[in-house]
């Protein structure tokens, strides 16, 4: 009962940060808010039983995102022009997603079911095995480097992707280029 | 009463959909880029958010078991643990989730850069003069609009 | 940032008990919550502290990018590694069970060992670079401005 209440008033955080991030046009404020949203958000996860998962979102959403948000709002702007379009089409949008997404959930088992398939299909076997076979006591951890070590790899080139392309885009080259310029005047 | 009961047992679904349908009104209403970044970001954690409440087990609790002073660990079957699995999904996801963000951040940068502007609607308003300024001087050579 | 003395002194303190936590979130996951992703987070958090505070150029003397466009691959490399390693010992890629045959287990801890180093290098090398592209960037106006 008191987990179910803690979740409401957390959700009751989050929906209101994120009707806050709509309004506000000042973008720092938009920055400090999604940080604001990460760090709830880590709590939601702690209360979920997944602690290595809110580990992560606090040190990620909270801390790099927040720093790589204001870096680029200070290389961009800092307000928000007054959007002249009207908001009524994407909400109605939004609201007809948001219905069908709904019907979605209809057919769903309910939150915490000990019988939902989720649960009984392989999570089991994972319980069991890390402790025959890889002999750690975090279930998580063994899943990610030892039963799922092709997933991790495919993430963890994700990551290296994503760094060269940012590379890529932003790194000196430009600023030399822009010095050969001057070079040539 | 089972009424009740289904609404407890979905409630947590609607919440998050109602989450992911806010960051979804901000990337589709709003123009600023950087805006819309955080919108989306908004929508990845609700998703986030549904993956994990698939995986909870009413009075479980994290999938660590305790480890006594030797390391050996401490099995007892009669405590239930919450379903590890979408815990490794999104853990991995966060992280590829902030590297690709920054991807856009660099995006919205040089996008800057060259427009000198975040806005969609006043990218979107240099695009078609400079697109109407080609048509200009092109399109008759080309035979119609370039 | 020359007139805050508090922030460079509080500054000073903290990186190093930060590193310390990154080391200790990377090496002790087995046994709580943490591993590769999150202590390459934290570590890249320390640098970008120690950027902000004291400036780019000071980071890069302690960091400088070189070394971290290095780490970028040589993580990825770590983790391929190891499954090549596995492969050459005669089992499959990525079977840890190939580092000690007598006791699997053993060997999975070996192997877990190596991969969630693969992992937190990567994390920490991609972190710090695209804090310093974006840092690097000429600013459009100048501080005053803000």
């Amino acid at each position: 009962m008191i987990e179910t209440l803690i979740n409401i008033v957390l959700f009751a955080m989050l929906v209101l940060t994120a009707l806050a991030v709509v309004r506000i046009n000042q973008l720092f404020a938009v920055v400090m808010l999604s940080g604001v949203f990460s760090l709830l958000s880590a709590l939601l996860f702690v209360t979920l039983d997944a602690v290595d998962v809110a580990f992560t979102e606090a040190a990620v959403g909270a801390g790099i995102s927040t720093v790589l948000m204001l870096g680029t709002i200070a290389l961009t702007a800092r307000t928000q022009k007054k959007s002249t379009r009207s908001g009524m089409v994407p909400f109605i949008v939004v609201v007809v997603t948001g219905a069908v997404l709904v019907y979605g959930t209809l057919d769903m088992p309910g939150f915490g079911d000990p019988n939902a398939p989720a649960s009984l299909h392989v999570a089991p076997e994972y319980m069991i095995g890390s402790i025959k076979d890889i002999d750690v006591p975090n279930v998580v951890t063994s899943i990610l480097a030892s039963y799922r070590g092709y997933d991790t790899l495919g993430e963890t080139a994700v990551v290296f992707t994503a760094g060269i392309g940012v590379l890529a885009l932003l790194s000196g080259l430009t600023r030399r280029r822009r010095e050969d310029e001057e070079e040539d005047v | 009463m089972i009424y009740l009961d289904f609404i407890i047992g979905h409630l947590n679904y609607w919440l998050f959909i109602v989450l992911m349908m806010t960051g979804l009104y901000i990337v589709v209403a709003r123009g600023n880029l950087v805006k819309k970044i955080v919108g989306l970001n908004i929508f990845q954690t609700a998703v986030f958010m549904l993956y994990i409440s698939i995986g909870k087990v009413t009075g479980g609790t994290a999938p660590i078991y305790p480890v006594d002073n030797q390391g050996h660990m401490q099995v007892d079957p009669s405590i239930i643990y919450s379903n590890p699995l979408p815990h490794v999904l999104i853990l991995t996801a966060i992280v590829v989730g902030i590297a690709t963000t920054s991807l856009a951040l660099a995006l919205i940068i040089r996008i800057r850069e060259v427009y000198d502007t975040i806005e969609e609607e006043d990218i979107l308003e240099i695009e078609r003069k400079l697109s109407a300024a080609d048509n200009k001087t092109h399109g008759p050579a080309m035979g119609g609009r370039a | 940032m020359h007139h805050h003395l508090i922030l460079r002194v509080v500054t000073k303190m903290l990186v190093g008990a930060i590193i310390l936590f990154a080391f200790y979130v990377q090496f002790h996951g087995d046994f709580s919550p943490g591993g590769g992703f999150q202590a390459g987070v934290i570590m890249a958090v320390a640098f970008i502290l120690y950027g902000i505070v004291f400036g780019l150029n000071k980071a890069e003397q302690v960091f400088p990018s070189w070394l971290v466009h290095k780490l970028v691959a040589l993580g990825v490399l770590i983790y391929a590694g190891t499954g090549v390693a596995s492969m050459l010992l005669g089992y499959n890629y990525l079977d840890y069970g190939a580092f000690n045959p007598q006791h699997p287990s053993h060997g999975q801890h070996w192997g877990i060992l190596a991969v969630e180093l693969g992992v937190g290098v990567t994390v920490t090398g991609v972190m710090v670079a695209i804090y310093y592209a974006f840092a690097n960037r000429p600013p459009p106006m100048k501080d005053e401005d803000w």
